[in-house]
C-alpha cells in the first residue's frame, strides 16, 4: 500500500474519483475530477499516481491500492484503488472506491480508448493535447458525476458525429 | 467511420500549442504564455468587439493556458458570454471552461445559471445535454438551489430524448449527493423506479446509478426496484449474445449494466417474494454456469467483462449469505481462479475469497485451498497478490491448519517485503495467541517473530507474550529457557533483550539450577547486550538486575557494583540515574523480607485483550480521606515510567519513586518531598498499549497498610511525609465550576486558587480511562503533608491517592461524578479542596461510523418513547458549524456526514461502553441560525443514559 497524503472529502456513494491520462514521463493528457479538489492536492495526486503506476510491469495487476485522508476534518485514512492500463507510452487510470468493480473499471478504459481510436482514427498522444476540449466531450459522453454514463460505442461515436457536423 | 482532423476548427489554437512544444526550456515556455496572455488581454479590452469565433479561440487557449498549470484571472466574462451563442461550438467551449475553473463568483453565477436555464428549456438535446454536463460536473449550491427541481422534471417528462434523460439523471444523482435536502424524490420516486424498465438501455445504466444511491439513503423508498432490477438482469443473462447489439461487449451482454444492477441488489437482503428470489436465483446460476463454457473469444476483453459480472454476482451472494449452494459453487469456481494465468483474476480470486471464508457456508470450501495460497504468498511476483495471500490464508485460519499457516507465514516473513511484514507479525502474533493449544508453540513463534523481522514487531506483540508468560505457570521455565537460548545469538533484536530482561527477572530462578544457566551467567549475558539498548530498554534491564537481588542473593555484589558504576549513577538520562540510585538504595538498606514483598514476582494480568489499563477498587465511602492502602497499587511500565524530573522548574521537586514494571509496590508510590518549596509533579508519558504498566487489581495476597508505608519510609527516610498523616476533615463545598469545559475535551485546567492549581490530561479508551492530574504549588512556601484522594462512587472507580494517575472504570451509566478530595498543610493550616472530576458518561463513547441505511434503521428501531429525549434550547455560544463539529467530535461520537438529508444538521452516533454493558446511541442536533436555538435528540437503549448524554450536550453550544 502507497502512502498518498492528501484528502478526500468523505462522499461515500461516489464511485470514480478522477480519472488521469499522463504519458511516461509524467506529463497529463487529461485530467478529470470527479470530487472537489484543490490545485495543489490535484498536482499531488497526479505525481503520486504517476510514481505508483509506472513501476509497475506486465506481472503486475491493473490496480493498486492507495491510501488516502478520507476526510480532513476527522484525519481518516481510508484505501482507495487506481484501476490503470497502459496503451503505448500512455497511462489510462481510474480512481474508485476499493469495493468498486475492478474489471468494470479496467474495461470501462478500454471501452473509452476504443471510442477515442475511432473517434480520433488511431488516436495517439498527440490527438489528445490538440484536441483536449474534445476529449472531455468524450469523457462527458461515456462518464458523468462519477458513474458510466453510456457503453454502447455506436451510440457514443453517434453523437459525437453528430456534434462534430455542428457549427 | 467518424474521425477529425488534429486541431481543426482553431488553427490559432493549434499554432499556439505547437509554439509551446517546440519550446526548448520552462522559461521559454513562461515567455510564449505571457505574450499570448498579453496578447489576449488586449483582444479582450479591444474596442473591436470579438466575433464569436474569436472569442471561443480565445477562452480556449485560456483553458489550455490553465491546464498547463497557470492562474488565469481574467476570461470569465467572455467564457460566460459564449453561453449564451447559438453555436454548439462556442458554447461547448464556454461550459468547459466553467466546468474546469469552478469559480464562485457571485457575480457570475446568477449569469451561468441564467444561461443553463434558457438551455435546459430551449428544447434543443445537444444544449441541455451540455447544461446538464456543466451542472453534472459543477454541483454547486447555487446550482442545486437554481435547478434541483427542474431536473427530475426533464428526467421523466415522456417527451425527453433517451440521451438527455441520460445526463438528467446523473445530473440529479451528483446534485442529490452535493445537496440532499434540496433534491426532494417524493413525487418522482415511481416513475423514477420505473426508468429501469426503458427501452433504452443507455437511460437504464444512467438511471441505476441514480437509484443506487437513492436506495443507499433511504431504501424503504426503492425497494420496489429489487424486482425491476431482476427482471431487468435475467432479460440480460439470459440473452443470446448478440441480442442487445449495441450494447453487447466482447460477446458479453450489456456486462457495465448487469454488474450495476447486481450492485443495487446489494443495498438490499434476499428477496422475500419467492418467485423473484427463484428468478434471482436463476440469473445468479446463470452467470456461475457462462464461466464454465468455453470463452466466445480468446480477447482478453471478453474475459475480462464476462468476469466482471462473476465477480459482482459473487458479491451478492456473499452479502445474501443465504444459499449454501451458490456460495460453494462460488468457492470453487474462485478456486479454478487461483491458477489462473492472468494475474488479475489471481488476485480478484484471493480477495474476493477472503470475504467467502468468513461464511459459515463456506469457510471448509475455502480451507481446500490452503496449498495453493500458500503457493501463491512464495511465487507471486507482485507484492500485493501476495499480500492477498496472507490475507487468505489468515481469514481462513481455524484450529486445524493454524500451525501450518502460522508456520508458512512465519517463513515467508524471511523473504517478505517491507512494506508487508508488520502486518504479516501481527496476524501471526494474534494467530499464534488465538490457537495456541500448548503455549510454548506460542511462545516459540513469538520469538521467532523477532528473530525474523525484530524490526517489524511492535510493542504490543512483545508486551503480549509477557503478559501471557505470566498468566500461564506452566509456560514460564520453557519461556525462561528459551529466552536464555535465544539471547546467546551473538546479534540478537532489543527486542529481544527486552523480553529476555523481562522474563529472566521474573523467572530465571526457573532455570538457575542448570549450571549453563547459572545466575551469575545470567547476569551476564543480559549485561553484554546491556551497552548496545536503547535508554528504555536500558531502564528495562536495571528492572531485570535489582529483581536479580531479590531471586539470587549470591549475584548482589556484582549487580551492586553495576549500579554503583558512573556510568549509572551519573548517567546523562534522569530516568537511568534514577533507577540505579533507587535500586542501589533499595539493596543496601532493604532486608530480604522487604526486597522479596517488593519485588515480589508480578501477579497475573487481567485476562482481557489488549487492555490498557486494569481496575483500581473502590474506596470505602465519602470523606473518608485515608488512602485506602490494601486497595491500591500502582505500577508503572518501564517504557512509560520516564518521568521527567528535569522538565519542571529548578525549584520544584516531587521525587516520583520511580517504580517500573518489574517493581510491585503494594501501596501508594508517590511521595512528596519537602526540601524545596514549590510542588510540582511531572507527566508520565504512556506509551503501552497492553496494559503493562496499568495499575494491578487487588491481591489477597497483599501486606498490610501500615507494613508498607514503613517500608517506603524506611526506604526513603530523609524529608518524607508519607500520607496518611492528618485526620480525615469535613469537606467543604465541592467546586465545579470548570466541569462543562471538559465534556467535550480531555485536557485542561480544572481548578485554580491562590495557593494551587489542578491540571488534567486524561485519556479513554472503551469503558476505561486513564486521568493525570497535575497539581502546581503557586505560592513560594511549601505545601505539607500533602495528599490527595478520590472516594468510592456508585458507579465509576476512581483510585490512587495522589497526584498522578487515577485508572477509571465505567461499571454502569452513572450521573455523579466522583469528587477528588485534597489536603494539605500550608503555613501552618490545613487546607482542603474538594474539585469535582470531569469525568461523565460521554467519556465512554466509542464512535461508530455508519451508512445512512444504517443510521435511519437503527434510529427507527429506537423509537420507543422513553429511548428517545429531545431538548429544544438557546445557544449560548455563537453557532459556527466546524466547533460543533468539534463539539461533537469531543463529545465522542462519530460524526456521520451525508446521513441527513438537511446539511446543516448533525447526526452522530456511538456506543457508550460500561462494565456490563454496551449501549447504542444515535444523536441528531438542529441548529436553526434565524433564532439561535438547537434541537437536540438522543436516542439510546437506555433512557438513563439518553436522558444523561443530552443533560451533557445540550450544556456545550
Amino acid at each position: 500500500i502507497t502512502f498518498l497524503t492528501l484528502h478526500f472529502l468523505s462522499s461515500p456513494a461516489i464511485q470514480i474519483r478522477f480519472i488521469l491520462i499522463q504519458n511516461r514521463a509524467g506529463k497529463t493528457r487529461l485530467a478529470k475530477w470527479y470530487m472537489q479538489f484543490d490545485d495543489d492536492e490535484k498536482q499531488k495526486l497526479i505525481e503520486e499516481v504517476h510514481a505508483v503506476v509506472t513501476v509497475r510491469d506486465a506481472k503486475h495487476t491493473n490496480f493498486v491500492e492507495v491510501r488516502l485522508y478520507a476526510c480532513l476534518s476527522c484525519l481518516q485514512f481510508r484505501n482507495f484503488k487506481i484501476i490503470y492500463r497502459r496503451y503505448a507510452g500512455l497511462y489510462f487510470c481510474i480512481c474508485v472506491d476499493v469495493t468498486d468493480n475492478n474489471l468494470a473499471y479496467l474495461e470501462g478504459i478500454h471501452n473509452f480508448v476504443e471510442v477515442l481510436n475511432e473517434y480520433f482514427h488511431n488516436v495517439c498522444e498527440l490527438d489528445l493535447v490538440f484536441n483536449f476540449y474534445k476529449v472531455y466531450t468524450v469523457v462527458d459522453e461515456m462518464f458523468l458525476a462519477g458513474e458510466i454514463r453510456e457503453t454502447s460505442q455506436t451510440k457514443v461515436l453517434k453523437q459525437l458525429l453528430m456534434l462534430q457536423s455542428l457549427e | 467511420m467518424p474521425a477529425v482532423s488534429k486541431g481543426d476548427g482553431m488553427r490559432g489554437l493549434a499554432v499556439f500549442i505547437s509554439d509551446i512544444r517546440n519550446c526548448k526550456s520552462k522559461e521559454a515556455e513562461i515567455k510564449r504564455i505571457n505574450k499570448e496572455l498579453a496578447n489576449i488581454r488586449s483582444k479582450f479590452k479591444g474596442d473591436k468587439a470579438l466575433d464569436g469565433y474569436s472569442k471561443k479561440k480565445y477562452v480556449c487557449k485560456l483553458l489550455f493556458i490553465f491546464l498547463l498549470g497557470h492562474d488565469i484571472d481574467f476570461g470569465h466574462m467572455e467564457a460566460v458570454n459564449l453561453l449564451s451563442s447559438n453555436k454548439y461550438t462556442e458554447k461547448q467551449i464556454g461550459y468547459l471552461f466553467i466546468s474546469v475553473l469552478v469559480n464562485s463568483n457571485s457575480d457570475l453565477i446568477s449569469l451561468i445559471n441564467n444561461a443553463i436555464k434558457n438551455d435546459l428549456s430551449s428544447r434543443n438535446p445537444t444544449f441541455m445535454n451540455l447544461a446538464l454536463h456543466c451542472i453534472a460536473n459543477v454541483g454547486s449550491r447555487e446550482m442545486a438551489e437554481a435547478f434541483a427541481a427542474e431536473v427530475p422534471r426533464i428526467l421523466v417528462a415522456g417527451d425527453t430524448m433517451d440521451s438527455v434523460k441520460q445526463s438528467a439523471a446523473l445530473c440529479l444523482l451528483r446534485l442529490n449527493r452535493t445537496s440532499p435536502d434540496l433534491v426532494l424524490m417524493g413525487e418522482w420516486t415511481a416513475r423514477v423506479v420505473h426508468l429501469l424498465n426503458d427501452q433504452h438501455l443507455g437511460v437504464v445504466t444512467a438511471a441505476t446509478s441514480l437509484i443506487t444511491t437513492l436506495a443507499q439513503k433511504s431504501p424503504e423508498d426503492f425497494k420496489t426496484s429489487v424486482s425491476l432490477a431482476v427482471a431487468r438482469l435475467s432479460r440480460i443473462v439470459s440473452s443470446a449474445s448478440t441480442d442487445l447489439q449495441d450494447y453487447t461487449y466482447y460477446f458479453v451482454a450489456a456486462p457495465w449494466l448487469s454488474v450495476k444492477l447486481l450492485r443495487l441488489l446489494q443495498c438490499y437482503p434476499p428477496p422475500e417474494d419467492g418467485a423473484i428470489r427463484g428468478r434471482l436465483t436463476e440469473c445468479l446460476e446463470t452467470i456461475l454456469n457462462k464461466a464454465q463454457e468455453p470463452p466466445k473469444s480468446k480477447k482478453v476483453q471478453h474475459s475480462n467483462a464476462k468476469n466482471a459480472v462473476l465477480f459482482e454476482a459473487i458479491s451478492l451472494i456473499i452479502h445474501h449469505d443465504s444459499e449454501p449452494t451458490l456460495l460453494v459453487r462460488a468457492c470453487n469456481q474462485l478456486g479454478q481462479f487461483l491458477q489462473h494465468r492472468e494475474t488479475n483474476l489471481r488476485y480478484l480470486a484471493l480477495e474476493s475469497m477472503c470475504t467467502l471464508a468468513s461464511s459459515e457456508f463456506s469457510h471448509e470450501a475455502v480451507k481446500t485451498h490452503i496449498e495453493t495460497v500458500i503457493n501463491a504468498l512464495k511465487s507471486e511476483r507482485d507484492v500485493s497478490v501476495r499480500q492477498r495471500a496472507v490475507d487468505l490464508l489468515y481469514a481462513m485460519c481455524d484450529r486445524s491448519n493454524a500451525k501450518q499457516i502460522v508456520a508458512e507465514m512465519l517463513s515467508y516473513l524471511e523473504t517478505a517485503d517491507y512494506s508487508i511484514r508488520e502486518e504479516i507479525v501481527l496476524k501471526v502474533a494474534i494467530l499464534a495467541e488465538k490457537y495456541a493449544v500448548d503455549y510454548t508453540w506460542y511462545v516459540d513463534t513469538i520469538l521467532n517473530l523477532i528473530r525474523f523481522a525484530g524490526d517489524y514487531v511492535s510493542d504490543e506483540v512483545w508486551y503480549r507474550v509477557i503478559q501471557i508468560v505470566i498468566n500461564r505457570d506452566e509456560v514460564q521455565g520453557y519461556a525462561a529457557k528459551t529466552v536464555f537460548e535465544a539471547l546467546q545469538a551473538p546479534a540478537c533484536h532489543e527486542n529481544l533483550v527486552k523480553v529476555g530482561g523481562y522474563i529472566l527477572g521474573e523467572f530465571g530462578n526457573l532455570i538457575a539450577g542448570d549450571s549453563r544457566s547459572s545466575p551469575l551467567i545470567q547476569f551476564d549475558l543480559l549485561h553484554s547486550k546491556f551497552h548496545l539498548c536503547s535508554v528504555p530498554t536500558r531502564a528495562l534491564l536495571l528492572s531485570a538486575y535489582i529483581k536479580f537481588i531479590n531471586l539470587f542473593p549470591e549475584v548482589k555484589g556484582t549487580i551492586q557494583e553495576v549500579l554503583r558504576s558512573d556510568s549509572q549513577l551519573r548517567n546523562a538520562d534522569v530516568e537511568l540515574q534514577q533507577r540505579a540510585v533507587e535500586y542501589l538504595r533499595l539493596s543496601s538498606i532493604a532486608s530480604t523480607d522487604i526486597l522479596a514483598t517488593v519485588l515480589e514476582e508480578m501477579p497475573p494480568f487481567p485476562e482481557r485483550e489488549s487492555s490498557i489499563l486494569a481496575k483500581l477498587k473502590r474506596k470505602k465511602g465519602p470523606g473518608n480521606l485515608h488512602p485506602d492502602l490494601d486497595e491500591n497499587r500502582k505500577e508503572r511500565s518501564a517504557n512509560g515510567g520516564t518521568a521527567d524530573h528535569s522538565s519542571t522548574t529548578s525549584n520544584a521537586k516531587v521525587l516520583l519513586l520511580s517504580c517500573c514494571l518489574l517493581i510491585r509496590m503494594t501501596h501508594c508510590f508517590l511521595i512528596v518531598t519537602v526540601t524545596s518549596p514549590k510542588v510540582a509533579a511531572s507527566p508520565t508519558p504512556s506509551t503501552d498499549l497492553l496494559g503493562l504498566g496499568s495499575t494491578i487489581t487487588t491481591q489477597n495476597s497483599a501486606p498490610p497498610a501500615s507494613k508498607g508505608t514503613s517500608l517506603l519510609v524506611d526506604v526513603f527516610s530523609e524529608n518524607i511525609a508519607a500520607f496518611p498523616v492528618e485526620t480525615p476533615v469535613a469537606v467543604g463545598p465541592v467546586a465545579d465550576e470548570n466541569f462543562s469545559r471538559f465534556v467535550c475535551k480531555n485536557n485542561g485546567v480544572l481548578y485554580e486558587n491562590q495557593l494551587l492549581q489542578i491540571g488534567l490530561k486524561s485519556e479513554f479508551r472503551q469503558n476505561l480511562g486513564r486521568m493525570y492530574v497535575f497539581f502546581g504549588n503557586k505560592t513560594s512556601t511549601q505545601f505539607m503533608n500533602f495528599a490527595a484522594s478520590v472516594p468510592a462512587d456508585p458507579t465509576v472507580d476512581g483510585g490512587a491517592q495522589l497526584q498522578q494517575i487515577l485508572n477509571i472504570e465505567c461499571m454502569s451509566d452513572f450521573v455523579d461524578a466522583p469528587v477528588l478530595n485534597i489536603q494539605f498543610r500550608y503555613g501552618g493550616t490545613l487546607q482542603n479542596v474538594a474539585v469535582k472530576l470531569p469525568i461523565t458518561l460521554n467519556k465512554f463513547f466509542q464512535p461508530t461510523e455508519m451508512t445512512s441505511q444504517d443510521f435511519f434503521q437503527r434510529w427507527k428501531q429506537l423509537g420507543a418513547p422513553q429511548q428517545e429525549v429531545q431538548k429544544i434550547f438557546k445557544a449560548k455560544h455563537s453557532m459556527d458549524t466546524e466547533v460543533t463539529k468539534a463539539k461533537i467530535m469531543g463529545f465522542g461520537a462519530a460524526l456521520l456526514d451525508g446521513v441527513d438529508p438537511n446539511p446543516s444538521n448533525f447526526v452522530g452516533a456511538g456506543v457508550i461502553h460500561t462494565k456490563t454493558t454496551q449501549v447504542g446511541c444515535l444523536l441528531r442536533l438542529e441548529p436553526n441560525t434565524q433564532a439561535q436555538m438547537y434541537r437536540l435528540t438522543l436516542r439510546t437503549s437506555r433512557d438513563t443514559v439518553s436522558q444523561r448524554l443530552c443533560d451533557l450536550l445540550s450544556e456545550q453550544f
